[in-house]
């Protein structure tokens, strides 16, 4: 077991620097000249020379990059004498724009994003799990056929619309809640509940519908399956039959499923916490691109493919935990 | 008394086309420790009798006729008192034993279950010693090491093993083994027949015993019943069915048979053997 | 386990025809399966995918005859309309509803005074041609690598097999953005189709190579090969119209996402740029004038849903009906 964590931790590795150089070629070979951003309107060929220079941006583009991944490891300084800044490790680049290494700008508002998202991961699971259930045991009944229905319709309702509709009938016309505030709970919990119960049910809204009809599918799939025909033909009760042989077969496959989805939730933040003017890892990648601050969404992005991977190596490590197949299988 | 006694059994499902017979007026009757064998292809009713029988029926499906264990007619019995014969009086071994078996599960855990589901109050401690004994019994070795580990650690011969002595563990009076070898290798097959035999003369317990393969029925059972369409087509002892079969399906049946005497015998032992034609199917067709 | 479908076609299928997969699907059926008739005819009798289809139809059609309706409604989506807007409200549209008139049929744009009609039929067109080309460009690319990885394996396979794996394994929302944002804002229509595509066909190709992987061993497959026909030839003749009914559904299924994801990026200002309208960028716009002018982000986040909710019924209709024609 240790050597296939190795392996798969190593492999981990290799998609990590596979993004990294990805995501560098892009910003490398695409972008416009960031020398000529930083310099601003009145600038000389001189100046953007000097910015250059500093930068490393005459470098070739292997040196760059390598001067890039270290920078991650050791930290870096750009530009020397008295104009230079230094970025610690993990150095994930420097804005120019607000002075600050990306990294420190995303730790600050990670919380806020780490809220949201384990807030709405706690709310689709429960809402998926339960429905596709209860959709499972009641397969054909009206109950079943309503949460088809209202599943496919959550699917299908941009989590952007949901939002404003959500803000405009419970904050603008009901008055229930508050406009969305990076509250946080040890200060005022009514208050952080109230902010951040919108933006849990937009981010969870249509992972709880796709996990719904994942449950229910692979629940109805399980019961089909011999094993659980064994299970009845030995005279357990069914109460075990469902809780031993059903469940936990149709469930294992979900953890997957939520280990990718939670650690790709960077995406669907982005759009939320928009749309809520709320200041997390999400809204400032969108506010970096509105003001192609390159830097920034370079570092998010990296951020977003380091989650994925790590998160792709998390789950591979549980499942071999909790499926027995796998488990001697490695 | 007789151990288990059918009449008229009939399974209907119902079908955008109408209601379809899978089982039509069967009648089985079986003696405390005797064998029956039950003959026939696939879709030919065999194996919605036996699901009758434990009252597993797909929920859709319509039963009529008596079910009598030891004179007692299962069809009048509550769900809850149903569940204390399945597993207990009247157990089963099915056709594949890797689907059979929960991937997840031990098959020590898998045995204990069936043993403490009809014996309230056992300790985990004295289910598995029987979880042991009863893989013992069936010829696992190293049998207090092999509880601990997973079905697909097995082999197909070694899973269905696991599978009898799952059966086994609560000594019930009658085993439905529905095409048991089915899915093993040809010389695995031949084991499994031999520890049904072994271990009826042991323990007494009376084997109905379902498949597709007369050659399989010959060498465990004394009775066999022939079916086809969901009807009963022939019926009697082995020797009786093999040496004067009555309907051309039979016939039909016995062609793919084997036999020394037969003066193409070892052609066609070939072609019963090989795992990708199915000898039976060719015979009725032929 | 036996079940009742199984008692019936126990009889026809054993008699040799089983030449193609859907041939124990029509004898259980109990008639020969005529093209794609039978699937036609079920979708016919569900309300759901009719109503689906009407609307997928009708936005189709806004979308063709964009000019001709703007023609119509006597605004094009470019023009403003100062006196469609109050200016003392901060250039809040005049009238109920965001300005609803016999004039402005769904409304004026706060601000600027556009015509949202005209502006929603021509983000139709665009929604509609980024999304259909780029399901096309996934289509081809998956189904192509998919049968290639699927039927010739090896080599060829394990490259194609690792390729799907990262890019499945990739942040794509997050890595089209920053793409997006890198490149130059010209022709970004077809770049949305590409990006969307590169990260969209690992999800088809895999299905088809596991598809192509299993038809490859069937007896009709091997006949041709006997019969010396070469590998293109099997691929394309043999095996592709055997995935027609994955394929189709899988398309299907991929156009709301792409909908979807052409709007989310419109939406964060890396898709289609302006003044060119788009439904994602309009309610975009509309966040800034939603407690004030609750019309602007209704009507096209009316359309955009509807059309994605078309699009999904649709598929999943259409996939129910074609899984049970397979006998699954």
């Amino acid at each position: 077991m240790p050597r296939f964590l190795l392996t798969r931790a190593g492999s981990g590795l290799v998609v990590l620097l596979l993004v990294c150089l990805f995501t560098f070629v892009v910003f490398f070979a695409l972008s416009p000249d960031p020398a000529v951003q930083i310099c601003g309107k009145n600038c000389t060929p001189a100046v953007i020379d000097q910015i250059r220079g500093n930068l490393g941006l005459d470098q070739p583009f292997w040196t760059q990059f390598a001067q890039f991944v270290a920078g991650i490891f050791v930290g870096r300084t750009y530009g020397d004498g008295a104009g230079a800044v230094h970025c610690a490790a993990p150095c994930l680049g420097y804005s120019f724009q607000s002075s600050q290494a990306v990294w420190d700008m995303i730790v600050q508002r990670l919380p806020v994003s780490a809220t949201i998202a384990v807030g709405a991961a706690v709310l689709w699971l429960l809402a998926g799990l339960l429905g596709g259930l209860l959709s499972a045991v009641k397969e054909g009944t009206f109950l079943d056929r309503f949460t088809t229905g209202l599943t496919l319709t959550s699917m299908s309702i941009p989590n952007y619309v949901l939002a404003l509709v959500l803000q405009y009938v419970l904050v603008v016309q009901l008055r229930w809640l508050p406009f969305p505030q990076a509250v946080r709970f040890a200060d005022d919990p009514g208050q952080w509940f109230a902010s951040f119960v919108m933006p849990w049910i937009v981010l969870a809204v249509g992972y709880a519908a796709a996990y719904t009809r994942l449950t229910r599918a692979n629940v109805l799939d399980v019961l089909r399956e011999n094993y659980v025909r064994t299970a009845h033909a030995k005279g357990l009760p069914p109460s075990l039959v469902w809780r031993r042989h059903a469940l936990r077969p149709a469930l294992t496959p979900v953890v997957t499923i939520f280990g990718m989805d939670f650690a790709g939730l960077l995406g669907g933040a982005l759009i939320t916490e928009t749309v809520f003017g709320i200041n997390g890892v999400g809204k400032m990648a969108a506010d970096s691109i509105a003001r192609n601050d390159q830097p920034v969404i370079m570092g998010v992005t990296l951020l977003a493919g380091f989650l994925v991977v790590v998160g792709n190596v998390v789950v591979d490590v549980v499942y071999t935990a909790i499926d027995p197949r796998v488990r001697v299988n490695a | 008394m007789t151990l288990l006694e059918v009449r008229d059994l009939t399974v209907t499902f119902p079908t955008p086309r109408g209601p379809l017979d899978a089982v039509r007026s069967l009648d089985l009757d079986l003696e405390p420790g005797g064998a029956l064998g039950i003959v026939g292809e696939s879709g030919s009713g065999k194996s919605m009798t036996s699901l009758a029988i434990m009252g597993l029926l797909p929920r859709a499906a319509r039963r009529t006729g008596s079910v009598r264990l030891t004179g007692q007619d299962l069809a009048t019995l509550s769900e809850a008192e149903l569940r204390r014969v399945r597993g207990d009086r009247v157990a089963m071994v099915f056709q594949d034993p890797l689907s059979s078996l929960n991937p997840y599960y031990t098959v020590g855990l898998q045995i204990e279950e069936a043993y403490r589901a009809h014996r309230p109050g056992t300790t985990r401690r004295v289910a598995r010693r029987v979880a042991v004994e009863a893989l013992e019994r069936v010829h696992i070795r190293d049998a207090a090491r092999r509880v601990h580990h997973y079905p697909h650690q097995f082999s197909g011969g070694m899973r269905q093993r696991v599978m009898i002595a799952m059966a086994l563990c609560t000594e019930p009076e009658l085993l439905i083994a529905d095409e048991p070898t089915t899915a093993l290798d040809v010389t695995v097959q031949a084991q499994i027949l031999d520890l049904l035999q072994e271990i009826r003369r042991e323990t007494g317990t009376g084997l109905v015993l379902i498949t597709h393969d007369l050659a399989v029925v010959s060498e465990v059972t004394e009775h066999l019943v022939v079916m086809k369409d969901g009807r009963c087509v022939e019926r009697g002892t082995v020797e009786q069915v093999f040496t004067d079969p009555r309907h051309p399906y039979t016939r039909a049946l016995l062609a793919a048979v084997p036999r020394i005497d037969d003066e193409i015998g070892e052609l066609r032992a070939v072609r019963a053997t090989d795992p990708t034609t199915d000898p039976t199917t060719d015979g009725a067709r032929a | 386990m036996t079940s009742p479908t199984d008692l019936t076609t126990a009889q026809p299928v054993e008699a040799g025809t089983d030449d193609t997969p859907q041939a124990p699907a029509a004898a259980a059926a109990g008639a020969p399966r005529a093209g794609g008739g039978g699937t036609w005819h079920a979708l016919r009798r569900d309300a759901g995918a009719m109503l689906s289809l009407g609307y997928v139809v009708l936005v189709t059609l806004a979308a063709v005859l964009a000019p001709v309706l703007t023609a119509v409604s006597g605004w094009t989506p470019y023009a403003f309309d100062q006196s469609a807007i109050d200016p003392n409200l901060g250039g809040m549209p005049i009238g109920p509803w965001g300005g609803v008139s016999a004039e402005h049929w769904l409304g004026v744009e706060p601000g600027s005074g556009r015509d949202i009609f005209a502006r929603i039929v021509y983000g139709a067109r665009v929604s509609m041609a980024i999304a259909l080309s780029a399901t096309a460009l996934t289509t081809v690319l998956g189904v192509s690598l998919g049968l290639v990885a699927g039927y010739f394996g090896g080599r060829v396979d394990l490259v194609i097999s690792r390729v799907m794996d990262f890019l499945m394994a990739f942040p794509a929302l997050i890595f089209m953005i920053a793409v997006l944002s890198a490149l130059p804002a010209s022709n970004r229509s077809a770049l949305l189709v590409v990006v969307i595509s590169v990260f969209g066909w690992p999800y088809l190709a895999r299905i088809v190579r596991g598809q192509t992987m299993s038809l490859a061993q069937r007896e009709f497959v091997e006949a041709a090969r006997a019969a010396g026909a070469g590998g293109t030839r099997i691929v394309f003749r043999e095996i592709l119209p055997n995935l027609r009914s994955t394929i189709i559904v899988m398309a299907t299924l991929a156009v709301p996402g792409y909908i979807g994801t052409e709007a989310g990026l419109s939406f964060l200002g890396v898709g289609v740029v302006p003044p060119a309208p788009s439904w994602g960028q309009m309610i975009a716009a509309s966040v800034k004038w939603y407690a004030v002018d609750p019309a602007y982000f209704v009507f096209p986040g009316a359309c955009l849903f509807l059309l994605v909710l078309s699009f999904t019924v649709l598929g999943d209709r259409l996939r129910a009906v074609v899984d049970a024609q397979e006998g699954r």
